[in-house]
């Protein structure tokens, strides 16, 4: 088994407009050090080990569904973990 | 000519679209469930707006895998109008059948009134009959119509004249004053405002109803056989 960590967030060139509120809110806060914020998802997969890599299946369920490439990166972490 | 409305788990202006038709277009129309294996009987599908499955994930991003979305895509490919109103935009672009995606607006709430817009092409099969730069009320409501897409997508949109309706005065942060565009092959409408609930004065504006007057007539004119 595989747990795997995905973190989605909108691309850098595209403005968030949540961040920006979050980051305004803060600032008004007088957290004048705080410069920028992204929002972003964050979502846990649990994968059985198959004939196929799990990168490849977490890079494929990242683009066809967990992330639009249009507006969205990703990323993620992979960790082998022991059934219970 | 007989449309389909295309029914989601969380669709709520399926109603709107099929009243629209039905009473104030005169045209035949069902709904149809989303997991519906054929539209061939169909001369026009209609996606309404909502929250379909709840809009988990993003807006029209679980829709987009719904058996009837195979249907509707083939229905695009066969050069049937497909219109896809609110939800139903945000599903065309999650299904790659209209280019960009949708953001938050930038207020970060939902809104909801009448809005101007502005006829840009009067060109199109959704469009025939409305003046070019035809400026008409037809009411949002939606969190998330902050249209967006790259530079390159944009020069595109604007070269083959796809940018159908802008917003007079933008509501939700939309670039370039974005409200609805469609596709190359002029068959595919997506837009954030409702033209299926401004089709009655008596419900504040009839403003939507030549939206599915033209599609009609153009249908007519392409397969009934002139006597």
């Amino acid at each position: 088994m595989y747990k795997v960590k995905v973190y989605v967030t909108l691309r850098e060139s595209v403005l968030d407009p949540q961040g920006a509120a979050v980051k305004n809110s803060l600032q008004s806060l007088s957290y004048h050090e705080v410069k920028d914020v992204r929002i972003g998802k964050y979502m846990e997969l649990t994968i059985e080990k198959s004939e196929r890599a799990v990168e490849e299946v977490v890079k494929e369920v990242c683009e066809s569904l967990l992330a639009n490439p249009v507006i969205e990166d990703y990323r993620y972490e992979i960790e082998e973990a022991v059934a219970p | 000519m007989k449309f389909a409305v295309i029914v989601f788990p969380g669709s709520n202006c399926d109603v709107d679209m099929y009243h629209a038709i039905k009473d104030e277009l005169g045209e035949e129309v069902e709904y149809v469930w989303h997991d519906a294996e054929s539209l061939d009987e169909f001369d026009g599908i209609l996606l309404p707006g909502g929250f379909s499955y709840g809009d988990y994930l993003r807006t029209g991003a679980i829709a987009r895998f719904s058996r009837v979305m195979q249907e509707v895509v083939k229905a695009a490919q066969a050069g049937k109008p497909v219109l896809g109103v609110c939800n139903g935009f945000q599903i065309l672009l999650e299904s790659g059948l209209l280019p960009g995606a949708m953001r938050r607006n930038e207020s970060l709430k939902f809104i909801c009134r009448p809005t101007k817009l502005k006829v840009e092409n009067n060109q199109t099969m959704f469009t025939s009959l409305y003046e070019e730069g035809e400026l008409v009320t037809i009411p949002i409501a939606h969190g998330e119509g902050n249209y967006y897409c790259d530079e390159e997508t944009l020069q595109k949109l604007i070269a083959n004249k796809q940018i159908v309706f802008t917003y007079e005065n933008n509501p939700n942060g939309s670039l370039a004053n974005i409200a609805g565009i469609i596709n190359e092959q002029g068959n595919v409408l997506g837009m954030m405002p409702h033209p299926e609930r401004a089709v009655d004065e008596l419900l504040g504006g009839a403003d939507g109803l030549k939206l599915f007057k033209a599609i009609v007539k153009q249908w007519r004119e392409a397969n009934v056989i002139k006597a």
